[in-house]
C-alpha cells in the first residue's frame, strides 16, 4: 500500500487537475472550509444531496423533452434548479451548461434542449466520477493514518 | 479591523429563518449560519417560513411558531410564493415588519434588486453566499424587532 505522503501528493494533484480542468470552481473551496471537528463529513454530506437533486432533476428533464407537447416552463424551472445546485457545489462545467441549456428552454428550441441534456449528463457524470475518486484517496489518506492536506 | 458590537445580550444567539426550496442550499447556509454563532431555522418555502411567522392565512395552528426570530434570509426564486412576495407579506405585518430580511439570488438583475430593495429589504446578495457574507450580515441583526442603538458597524464589500 502507498505511504501516506504518497497518497497525500496522489490527492493534492487530483485536486488540483479537477480545479485546472474547470471541473471545479472555488465554491467548493469554500465549502471545504465549512467542514471541521465538529461537522467532519460535511462536504460528503453535501455532495450526496447533489448527486441525489441532480439525478432526480436529469431524469425529469429526460421525460419532460421526451414527450409530444414539451412543457417548456417545467424544463426552465428544472434546469434552474440544477444551475444552483451545481453552483451551490462548485461544479463549473455542469452550471455552464446549464446556462446554454436555460437560453434554449427559453427560445423553446427542443433541439437545443435536448444537445444541451446530452451535455449536462456527459458533464454530470464527469464531476461524479472525479468526486468519488477524491473522496476515495481522502479514505484511502485517513486509513493510512494521516491527514488529508487543505 | 471593525469590531462589530452586537445588540443582544453576550449569550444570546442571534435566531434566523433561512427560506429556500434547495435542501443543499438549506444545508449549506444552515452551517453559514451555524458559523457565525447564529441559531437557525429552516423553511423549505415562503408559506412554510409565513407560518413558522404565525402569520399565514387562516392559521389556526400556532404550536409551531419561532419566537424572537432576528433576521429572516430568503431564496428568491422560489415555486409558489417567491422571497419577494414573502418579503411584501413580512413588511406588511404589523408584527412581523421590523424583522431585517435579506433576499438572496442566483441571479444578477437589476431590477429585481431595485425592487426588493423599494420593498425594505435591508440587503440583496448573490448565492452562492460565502462566509464572509454572513459574517457581514450580523450587524443587520436585531433584538426583539429594534434597531440596536449600540454602536454597529456595517461594513461595506
Amino acid at each position: 500500500m502507498a505511504g501516506v505522503s504518497q497518497l497525500q501528493k496522489q490527492f493534492v494533484d487530483y485536486k488540483a487537475s479537477l480545479f485546472q480542468e474547470g471541473v471545479l470552481d472555488e465554491q467548493f473551496d469554500q465549502l471545504q472550509g465549512l467542514q471541521d471537528e465538529s461537522n467532519p463529513n460535511f462536504v460528503v454530506e453535501v455532495v450526496s444531496l447533489f448527486f441525489q437533486d441532480s439525478e432526480r432533476l436529469l431524469n425529469d428533464l429526460t421525460k419532460t423533452l421526451n414527450q409530444q407537447g414539451v412543457d417548456f416552463k417545467k424544463v426552465g424551472a428544472n434546469v434552474h434548479q440544477l444551475k444552483g445546485s451545481s453552483s451551490s457545489i462548485g461544479a463549473q462545467r455542469v452550471q455552464r451548461v446549464c446556462i446554454a441549456f436555460r437560453n434554449y428552454g427559453e427560445e423553446h428550441n427542443i433541439e437545443g434542449c435536448l444537445k444541451s441534456l446530452q451535455l449536462v449528463k456527459h458533464e454530470y457524470t464527469i464531476v461524479k466520477n472525479k468526486l468519488e475518486t477524491l473522496f476515495k484517496l481522502e479514505q484511502q489518506i485517513l486509513a493510512a493514518g494521516g491527514i488529508v492536506p487543505r | 479591523m471593525s469590531a462589530v458590537r452586537m445588540g443582544l445580550n453576550g449569550d444570546e444567539k442571534p435566531h434566523v429563518l433561512a427560506v429556500d426550496d434547495s435542501v443543499l442550499d438549506r444545508k449549506i447556509i444552515e452551517r453559514l449560519l451555524t458559523n457565525s454563532s447564529c441559531k437557525v431555522t429552516t423553511a423549505e418555502d415562503a408559506h412554510g417560513a409565513l407560518e413558522l411567522l404565525g402569520l399565514a392565512d387562516g392559521q389556526q395552528n400556532f404550536s409551531n411558531t419561532v419566537s424572537d426570530v432576528n433576521m429572516i434570509i430568503t431564496d428568491y426564486c422560489m415555486p409558489g410564493m417567491t422571497g419577494y412576495e414573502l418579503l411584501k407579506k413580512i413588511k406588511e405585518s404589523p408584527t412581523a415588519k421590523e424583522i431585517p430580511v435579506v433576499v438572496v439570488s442566483s441571479e444578477n438583475i437589476q431590477t429585481r434588486i431595485e425592487k426588493c430593495l423599494e420593498e425594505g429589504a435591508e440587503e440583496f446578495l448573490l448565492k452562492p453566499l460565502r462566509q464572509s457574507d454572513v459574517k457581514r450580515l450580523r450587524c443587520h441583526l436585531t433584538k426583539d424587532g429594534n434597531p440596536t442603538d449600540e454602536g454597529m458597524l456595517c461594513v461595506g464589500r
